[in-house]
């Protein structure tokens, strides 16, 4: 019980980790492959955000009569994580956009059937 | 639709963990402009998917596997809020006790961003600016027309 109490959040964590590279690797849609991708970079932001809680701290802003903190520098990263994250999505549905263009479909197995006779 | 919602729940989630600066960000950056990118994406290409006709079996066991060798992993970390854990014990309490006369900024995190980590934030503009680039040139720059394919039309960058 101790274990559960002190782990969840790394379980979730991991739990939604694991949601997301299921959809990376078992669906053949090219933008479903990108939801799975935003769904396992979210459970690093989690994983990294619960970490930083600390049990009665408060947000990181200083102020008269509060003393402990959540910290800081979890946030700071993750922050940074998450622009970066969407500029890497923009540019992957950029490349979706541009496959489909090229082969009429966003589907692997199809782009695939379309390469093999060449 | 359902990222935004996912997006805004994470967000929601930041808060009660003590992170509102991460969960602004999620909830405009995540929930608003990565939905916005995901919706012209699906209206450019296609909305339909082709049901898959196998069952995906190993991906399965691959993910199974994975993920309970990742919880075996967690069971000697930290516990969660333990405020005694390695990773409040270091860098972070000088922050906190020097950054009034350093920087004097009331929100450490903007002060960590902006002063103490700077070159990580202009790293971030260096990738940002990158992945605009790369956009720009994969649907800005497709002025070619081709045989049987729809042309991109003029799409912004993502920064």
């Amino acid at each position: 019980m101790e274990l559960v109490q002190g782990l969840y959040n790394y379980w979730i964590a991991m739990i939604l980790m694991m949601a997301g590279f299921y959809v990376v690797i078992s669906r053949g849609n090219l933008i479903k492959k990108i939801v799975g991708l935003n769904i396992f970079q979210t459970s690093v932001f989690l994983l990294y955000i619960s970490m930083g809680a600390v049990e009665g701290g408060t947000a990181p802003i200083l102020e008269e009569g509060l003393t402990r903190f959540s910290n800081p520098l979890p946030h700071v990263l993750i922050l940074t994580a998450i622009v970066v994250g969407v500029a890497t999505t923009a540019l992957g549905l950029a490349l979706i956009v541009r496959i489909n263009e090229a082969y009429g479909t966003v589907e692997e197995e199809e782009i695939h059937a379309q390469d093999e006779p060449a | 639709m359902l990222s935004g919602i996912y997006s805004l729940f994470a967000a929601a989630i930041f808060v009660e963990l003590d992170a509102v600066d991460v969960a602004f960000t999620e909830a405009s950056v995540g929930a608003g402009i990565s939905t916005m990118l995901m919706l012209g994406t699906l209206a450019l290409t296609t909305r339909l998917e082709k049901i898959p006709t196998y069952m995906p079996i190993l991906p399965l066991l691959v993910v199974v596997a994975t993920g309970a060798a990742l919880i075996y992993g967690t069971l000697d970390m930290p516990r969660f809020g333990d405020p005694n854990a390695p990773i409040h014990q270091h860098v972070v309490p000088r922050y906190i006790e020097d950054m009034p006369k350093e920087i004097g900024v009331p929100n450490v995190v903007t002060a960590v961003l902006a002063s103490y980590r700077g070159y990580d934030t202009l790293g971030e503009v260096t990738v940002i600016f990158t992945a605009g680039i790369g956009v720009l040139v994969l649907l800005g720059g497709g002025r070619r027309e081709r045989p049987g394919g729809r042309r991109a039309g003029g799409r912004g960058g993502p920064s």
